[in-house]
């Protein structure tokens, strides 16, 4: 009966280390893009300093980007192949995604009360980062909702293929919303050549916060393996008894 | 009923055939304790006379605020229905019962959806004249291009709640959860509707409205495929 309690995905090694190397790593990496964005990189002519928060607003979207693009794919590989593993991925990524997505939802207005003098505008972009927000909260009260594992990926999966497919019409319709109501401002000024000193930091940054993700969503499948792990030890002592 | 002729496709018929007989059992119970469609229609019509009241008449005009009056109402008045679509299988576990039936996964999402969509229909076909009168809307020459948007948008709405209604019930949260997967889906249809709506009203060109009714049937067509894909995936195996 030992073998039973064996999961997919489980790490050889039994005990997690104290101290998470990837984890350790992504904090300092972080840390090491803020250091470089307040000290070693020039403030913008006309912005000011309100302009460096882009480097954490711009990497913590794309990452969002990235992690629901996961959600996706690993949705449509569980649905196929049966594979706790792709549900776990996908669970951790949906997780991750939306703390980026709140990261940008939080630095955005930031940014926006001293530029374009108020916190919030119903600009499309924004509107459309407010509605992945909400399609992946649903994404995660839905999981929690579920008790059975294997019904809860099944779901999840779903929601995860359907959400994805409901984002080009999101898009398509704040998109037109805005068009015809024109906003005063334009979101982003337009800088296709930033200036290399600039352009650096951003990449960093935004490897920095790759890195973030790639840990946090590494963190988070271990947690998920080692749930799995419980929840069967738990049914099975249940089971002698 | 007839069983249209077509022998090329041998499969449809069959289908159609199976959808229109879940159809019609969810619509006989839904007739014969008429619950659910009273409270929907009583819904939407509280939902016309308490937005009038939350608006200053004064400051803006009734004619602007009707199409997203209207739009809100159906969402919110479809929920009550969808809720209820897969929540009547639940009791004795008739489900196991529909699903132990020879019949096509895709035809018992079918079923259900034709059931909502006639639902979410009726609920409309009271309550757009009603708004017509609360809110003094002219709909002599615009009603027939106004039902056809109503449809539309009725087609997307159903298509997504179906799928999550079968989804929620099985669910600890139920009734909270569907409005909080359905709700984000629901924002392209409502915003297009309404704004095709509101475009018809107030009598601009049909060209004005053509991107808007572009992203109405793109989600229709989207997501009643993805959903009678999908909704095998929601049943136990």
């Amino acid at each position: 009966m030992t073998e039973r309690l064996s999961i997919a995905g489980a790490p050889s090694a039994t005990r997690a280390p104290i101290v998470d190397g990837w984890l350790a790593a992504a904090a300092l990496a972080v840390a090491a893009a803020y250091v470089r964005i307040i000290w070693f990189t020039p403030p913008e002519a006309t912005q000011g300093l309100a302009q460096k928060i882009y480097y954490l607003h711009l990497p913590a979207a794309l990452n969002a980007y990235i992690a629901f693009a996961v959600v996706a794919v690993t949705s449509i590989v569980y649905l196929w192949l049966r594979d706790p593993r792709a549900d776990r991925v996908a669970e951790a990524s949906a997780e991750v995604g939306l703390l980026f997505t709140t990261v940008v939802l939080t630095t955005g207005p930031i940014w926006g009360k001293p530029i374009w003098g108020t916190w919030w505008t119903w600009d499309a972009r924004l509107t459309l980062t407010l509605f992945l927000w909400f399609i992946y909260a649903g994404y995660l009260v839905l999981r929690g909702a579920i008790p059975e594992p294997e019904m809860r990926a099944r779901y999840s999966a779903v929601l995860g293929i359907l959400g994805a497919l409901l984002i080009p019409f999101i898009h398509m319709s704040v998109y037109l919303f805005r068009t015809l109501h024109p906003m005063p401002i334009v979101l982003k000024p337009d800088r296709p050549s930033l200036p290399p000193e600039m352009l650096q930091t951003l990449l960093f940054s935004f490897a920095a916060f790759f890195l973030a993700y790639l840990a946090l969503v590494r963190a988070r499948y271990r947690l998920a393996v080692e749930r799995a792990l419980l929840a069967e030890r738990e049914s099975h002592s249940e089971g002698e008894r | 009923m007839a069983a249209p002729a077509m022998p090329t496709a041998p499969e449809l018929p069959e289908l159609l055939r199976a959808a229109w007989l879940i159809a019609r059992k969810d619509l006989a119970i839904e007739f014969r304790t008429r619950t659910a469609f009273f409270s929907a229609v009583v819904f939407a019509l509280l939902g016309l006379t308490i937005f009038y009241f939350a608006w200053d008449a004064t400051a803006v005009a009734a004619i602007d605020l009707a199409p997203g009056v209207l739009w809100v109402i159906f969402t919110f008045s479809g929920l009550l229905g969808l809720q209820r679509s897969f929540g009547v299988e639940q009791a004795d576990r008739a489900m196991d019962a529909l699903l132990a039936a020879p019949v096509d996964r895709e035809a018992i999402y079918l079923g259900k959806a034709i059931a909502n969509f006639l639902f979410v229909a009726g609920v409309q076909a009271i309550s757009i004249p009603a708004l017509a009168l609360f809110y003094n809307v002219p709909l002599a020459g615009v009603w027939l291009p106004l039902a056809g948007i109503a449809l539309l948008a009725a087609i997307g709405l159903v298509a997504v709640g179906t799928l999550f209604s079968a989804m929620a019930v099985n669910t600890r949260l139920a009734e909270l959860l569907l409005p909080m997967l359905s709700l984000p889906f629901f924002i392209p249809v409502v915003t297009a509707a309404a704004q095709t709506t509101a475009r018809l009203l107030a009598g601009r060109p049909a060209a004005e409205a053509w991107p808007w009714l572009r992203i109405l049937l793109g989600f229709d067509l989207v997501f009643v495929v993805a959903c009678a894909i999908a909704f095998p995936y929601t049943l136990d195996e």
